[in-house]
């Protein structure tokens, strides 16, 4: 198992605060609106740096979606922000009509996305966001790992022609990714490669299935583990060759298991390659308060529990 | 006067031909929503005959070009007929309204390219939020020309409409004219008895939003609320007028009524119909 360090814990949500500010230096276009969120999605920054392009409106996600498909009308890039909650179900018909069905250059930022956002509970802590998202014709569905895989990906958005949901948190993680990073849209990233069992893992799961992959080889287990940062367009090539050498699959996401990750590859290994598969995810119920680490826990979303569910898939092969 | 008489002619022409496309497309596709499009007809010939600087290249952009927004998007076939007959398409496509493999959906969309279409509307209450938004782009790009946006008078029952109206004198959006088509018809019924909205004119005033009413139905009067609504742009407020229009209108069998709101005439009405709008063009 390669090893993996890092020398920080960041929140990915600032990794985006500073991606979004250097996006925005290097194309003028970028503007950034904010429903009532400010501190909580990082963009003080941006609403510093570049006052005149930063668009603040209140508590009213409906007209803010509305707002950033009518700004991409004349060029703009805009960035909306948000809580994930706030940033899909919420506005789930603006964004169908006024941004996917239109195609517009809109990139929806969605932070404070599932268990993790705490003590906050259930109303807040989206665990259907990536379904809700993923089903939109044309939608991009990004979900990044950590602060710099965060910056990067909001910079790469930034650069793609078309609506884009970014999805990030509000908790510290390993910051474990490298700072100069090239974020490639719908490119798997191959974080150590193994034969028995293939782990893809996205968010701030994947420092899980890397904690995961060192449990596994003190027990003889040899895990290939991959990020999917882009739940849509998936990479189905960099899965089915995976897959194809080890013959079974767990996948990791802070979502329901229902309309996630796994459920993206469960279709496309039906389709392609059928191959025992399980899903460390949120087993189709609402979240409650609690700190994270508690809540991980109590809803089955850490190492441990990507080595059962490992050492499960592989018995099924 | 803001109209000469041979302009008066030649738009009274162009609309009655509209008119005379609605009713045909409707019939045609045996579905779609005369009422409101016969009732804001004149704001659209309007607009795109005398008011709006446009090109009929189209670019999704429209730098240095008027937009328009529809955002109640049921209205399509006066869009439609209004855009084929300045040139933006060809006119025989108004025959593939709501047909299967058009560009001509039944609301209208961007998806299918249709030239002169920006922005999907027909999940009602959106447009006003997307026009306030383009009007904010013209405004970082130094675009002087205007945003025009079309909602109904039921569609403001809409939550988002308000949050939109609360927006738009917050941020001095003026370069933005909005017309409500205060036809006081919605599919169930009158709006007054369907939800009322009690003192329009108040309650848009409350929100900050400079208000002018209009018949939408006279042209010459129409024509002197756009240019009034011109002259008031550019003064750190948004404008919204409050078109009074007979649902149906320039039909007398359709006006006045919520029936026809989303019904399309039989083989015997069009015929009553086509010979009430007699000196039009030339039909596709």
């Amino acid at each position: 198992m390669k090893k993996f360090t890092f020398t920080e814990k960041l929140d990915t949500r600032s990794g985006f605060g500073v991606g979004l500010v250097e996006a925005a230096k290097q194309n003028a276009d970028v503007v950034a609106l904010c429903a009532d969120l400010t501190g909580s999605l990082k963009m003080d920054a941006f609403a510093k740096e570049f006052p005149e392009r930063f668009f603040q409106v209140g508590i009213a996600e409906a007209n803010m979606m509305g707002l950033a498909a009518g700004m991409t009308i004349g060029g703009k890039i805009p960035f909306t922000g948000t809580f994930a909650n706030f940033s899909t179900g919420r506005v789930y018909d603006q964004i169908r009509q006024s941004i996917a069905y239109s195609n517009k250059n809109v990139k929806i930022a969605a932070s404070h996305a599932g268990l993790t956002l705490g003590e906050d509970g259930a109303t807040h802590q989206i665990l259907e966001d990536l379904g809700l998202m993923k089903m939109l014709p044309g939608m991009v569905v990004i979900n990044p790992c950590d602060f710099n895989q965060t910056k990067a990906a909001t910079i790469a958005v930034a650069k793609y022609v078309g609506p884009v949901y970014l999805r990030f948190g509000r908790p510290t993680v390993p910051n474990f990714t490298p700072a100069e990073q090239v974020f490639e849209i719908g490119k798997a990233v191959m974080l150590n490669e193994g034969s028995d069992v293939t782990i893809i893992a996205t968010g701030h799961l994947v420092w899980e299935a890397i904690l995961a992959g060192e449990i596994l080889a003190e027990k003889g287990i040899n895990a290939e583990i991959i990020n999917i940062h882009t739940i849509k367009p998936l990479d189905e090539q960099a899965i089915l060759k995976s897959v194809a050498k080890t013959g079974c699959v767990v996948s990791a996401e802070e979502h329901n298991y229902i309309g996630g990750l796994g459920e993206s590859i469960a279709s496309l290994l039906g389709r392609h390659n059928p191959k025992p598969i399980e899903m460390v995810a949120v087993q189709d119920t609402f979240g409650e308060s609690g700190i994270p680490d508690q809540l991980m826990k109590k809803y089955g979303l850490t190492a441990a529990d990507i080595v059962a569910k490992v050492e499960k898939v592989i018995a099924r092969k | 006067m803001s109209l000469t008489v041979s302009e008066k002619k030649d738009l009274l022409k162009v609309a009655t031909q509209v008119r005379r496309d609605v009713v045909r497309m409707v019939h045609g596709a045996k579905g779609g929503h005369p009422g409101g499009a016969l009732g804001c007809t004149d704001l659209f010939v309007l607009l795109y005959f005398k008011y709006m600087k446009h090109h009929k290249n189209f670019s999704m952009d429209g730098k240095d070009e008027d937009l328009f927004f529809l955002s109640n998007g049921h209205i399509s076939a006066v869009w439609y007929s209004t855009l084929a007959r300045f040139g933006y398409f060809p006119v025989k496509e108004l025959d593939s309204h709501r047909k299967i493999n058009s560009r001509l959906q039944g609301h209208p969309t961007p998806h299918e390219h249709l030239e002169g279409i920006r922005m999907a509307s027909g999940s009602l209450g959106q447009g006003l939020s997307v026009a306030i938004g383009a009007a904010h782009a013209k405004k970082l790009n130094k675009d002087s020309r205007l945003v025009y946006c079309l909602m109904g008078d039921g569609e403001l029952q809409e939550g988002q409409v308000w949050e939109a109206a609360m927006y738009a004198p917050n941020r001095q959006i003026d370069n933005l004219i909005a017309f409500v088509d205060y036809n006081g018809q919605q599919i169930d019924g009158p709006v007054d008895k369907v939800m009322s909205l009690l003192d329009l004119r108040a309650k848009w005033e409350s929100f900050g939003w400079t208000v002018l009413e209009s018949n939408g139905n006279d042209l010459e009067e129409l024509s002197e609320t756009i240019e009034q609504a011109q002259l008031l742009c550019g003064q750190g407020k948004p404008i919204i007028v409050l078109m009074t229009t007979s649902m149906g209108y320039g039909v007398d069998f359709m006006m006045g009524s919520h029936k026809w709101h989303g019904v399309a005439p039989n083989d015997t009405e069009l015929e009553k119909a086509l010979m009430q709008l007699v000196d039009g063009m030339e039909d596709y």
